[in-house]
């Protein structure tokens, strides 16, 4: 914790400052500082990795960490050249350090605070920064979301793999997209019994672009890998169906699943209950790119329907000295996310894009777009909802309130809902609610990326001190 | 035997040490955050909604949610997933906005 908080720059001002130790981020710092720059590399948490190479601390002693990760020696890899780099003095790596906001320049500065509990804070300086924030889940609410034991897919993902912890012995497992089968199978490996998958789309969505899946043979081997462990757990996985409600007073006990329709209503007479203890649950995910948005950077809307960073060939947002890689680019995976990082890292550099890294870009990123609208929320999921529905986690806004804002008193977008019902306005500043807020405000036609002006939660004497120089 | 996450790493991670969960101890494995700790327990509930008074727990587990939020050592407000969880930690079921100390 610091007491005598210092709002001047830490650290002379970098070459480079890359915010994110995931995939993109590892990769971009270790090509940049392969190419001379200096460069500082921050993260929230408290140990490089990401989400997808989210792992156990030291202290939990795990001698085979790569049960619960596929290409293991990747991260371990990028972990080796990250040690080098830092030893050499090429990169600073500041963990626990959440940037929560940046200031645009000549020189960027960006605000962090600091410490395992967010108490202390400090400012770095740097000539280009390197967004690699990744992404979080996207909820849709149902009946009973809030019991305890309903936890996203992701979260028990990354519970498992960093604290060795499951949220109960049997566990279901539902949504929409490639994460259910990754959470399905490591639940399963490390003991839940997963009774169901329940995919909400229809995975013939990528039946439609042949051409696209034939130029990413491993995404072919990776969903046969998953599909065969699963399998092998003895789970089945549902396509076109879903959890519609979750059951118990103090935790989940059970949930009512359902057969879906192509708009993702619920068939009648399909229902079915499953007994469980818990409930992993998300429909895919959405890019973290506040700290860019909030500066004006340019967006597009990706096919599922998520707003993501654009970037050009050399991954520069429309910002000066703004570049961006992996999921801050539109979800795609931890192998796209590496190959943006170290294509950013290069063009930082001034060098020129190598063409294979160009080309395995590419025929990733179509991957990713046809899985993006494969996945896309149909239509009518909200039929599954009921008026006394909570869609706002934090401010406990019930489905009722948003339609009324948007029947009765003329609400025609996400913010006015926002500032007619409270909805976004808690806690996690609508990270939680705001996909599920925009869809019911007409998904499709709407909108650009959320608003959010701190992308965590500052204490109000740091918002009041002067920023010097 | 049955399969656990600790087994499938292969983890040998040195006796549990203890934190007290609303006056009943907890053990916590050295590098555990203090919501995991709880769940490797069975509790997945330490926290009291504002207006329906409804239990909640670790929802996202990346910090994102809020969701976990409970008093740590008096500090209300503490995301549970990412704070590690410490020898002696005294956590308590944090109600309402955690202030409720202050209340009038
Ligand atoms: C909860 C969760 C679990 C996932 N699990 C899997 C999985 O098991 N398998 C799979 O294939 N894919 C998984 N994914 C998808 C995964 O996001 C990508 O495949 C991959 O990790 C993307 O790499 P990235 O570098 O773009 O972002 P990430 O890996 O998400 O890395 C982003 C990093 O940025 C840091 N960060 C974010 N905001 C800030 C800030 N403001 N200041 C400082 N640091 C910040 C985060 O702490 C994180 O370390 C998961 C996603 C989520 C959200
Ligand atoms: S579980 Fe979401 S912030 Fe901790």
């Amino acid at each position: 914790m610091s007491s005598g908080r210092p709002r001047r720059l830490l650290h002379p001002p970098y070459d480079l400052a890359v915010i994110g130790a995931g995939p993109a981020g590892l990769a971009g710092v270790v090509a940049a500082a392969d190419r001379g720059l200096r460069c500082v590399l921050l993260d929230a948490g408290a140990r490089a990795g990401g989400q997808y190479y989210r792992h156990p601390a030291p202290e939990l002693g795990a001698a085979r960490p790569d049960r619960l990760h596929h290409h293991w020696s990747v991260f371990t890899g990028l972990a080796e050249r990250l040690a080098e780099h830092v030893a050499a003095g090429r990169i600073v790596h500041l963990v626990h350090h959440h940037v929560w906001t940046a200031e645009a320049g000549a020189e960027w500065r960006l605000h962090a605070a600091t410490g395992a509990d967010s108490s202390g804070s400090a400012v770095i300086g740097a000539r280009a920064v390197l967004l690699a924030t990744g992404a979080y889940e996207r909820q849709l609410p149902f009946p009973g979301w809030t019991l305890p034991g309903v936890v996203t897919a992701g979260g028990a993902q990354a519970m498992l793999k960093a604290g060795l912890v499951l949220p109960g012995r049997r566990v279901v497992v539902a949504g929409s997209g490639p994460l259910l089968l990754a959470a399905a199978v490591s639940l399963a490996a490390a003991g839940a019994e997963v009774p169901a998958v329940l995919e909400a789309g229809d995975y013939l969505g990528y039946a439609r672009r042949p051409g696209v899946l034939g130029a990413v043979p491993g995404k072919l081997v990776e969903g046969a890998v998953h599909g065969a462990a699963l399998a092998r757990h003895g789970v089945r996985l549902h396509r076109s169906s879903a959890v519609v409600e979750a059951h118990g007073t103090d935790r989940v006990t059970g949930v009512t699943v359902a057969r879906l329709d192509a708009r993702w209503r619920p068939v009648p007479g399909t229902e079915r209950r499953i007994a469980c203890d818990a409930l992993a649950v998300g429909h895919g995910l959405v890019p973290q790119i506040e700290l860019a948005t909030e500066l004006g950077a340019a967006t597009r809307t990706v096919p599922d329907g998520t707003v993501a960073l654009r970037v050009d060939r050399r991954q520069r947002t429309s910002l000066p000295g703004l570049w961006a890689a992996g999921e801050t680019c539109g979800v795609g995976g931890a192998e796209l996310a590496i190959a943006e990082g170290e294509l950013a890292a290069r063009a930082i550099a001034g060098a020129a894009p190598s063409r294979s890294l160009l080309s395995r870009r590419r025929r990733l990123r179509e991957f990713a777009e046809l899985m993006a609208a494969a996945h896309r929320p149909g239509l009518d999921w909200s039929a599954w909802l009921r008026p006394e529905t909570e869609v706002c986690r934090c401010e406990e806004v019930p489905v009722a309130a948003v339609r009324e804002a948007l029947d009765e008193l003329g609400a025609s977008d996400a913010r006015t809902v926002k500032l007619l019902t409270r909805a976004g306005m808690g806690w996690c500043q609508g990270r939680m609610c705001g996909p599920a807020v925009a869809e019911l405000c007409g998904g499709g036609q709407q909108r650009g990326a959320d608003s959010r002006p701190l992308s965590c939660p500052v204490l109000l004497g740091e918002l009041a001190e002067p920023l010097d120089g | 035997m049955r399969r656990t996450p600790a087994a499938l790493v292969e983890a040998d991670p040195g006796p549990a040490h203890t934190i007290e969960f609303d006056g009943r101890p907890v053990p916590a494995l050295a590098g555990q955050s203090i919501a995991a700790a709880l769940w490797a327990h069975g509790i997945l509930a330490w926290r009291t909604t504002r207006v329906g008074g409804r239990p909640r727990g670790a929802f996202c587990g990346i910090g994102a949610c809020f969701d976990c939020l409970a008093t740590v050592n008096g500090r209300p407000n503490q995301r549970t997933c990412l704070l590690p969880a410490e020898p002696g930690d005294l956590v308590t079921t944090q109600e309402g906005h955690g202030h409720a100390d202050l209340a009038v």
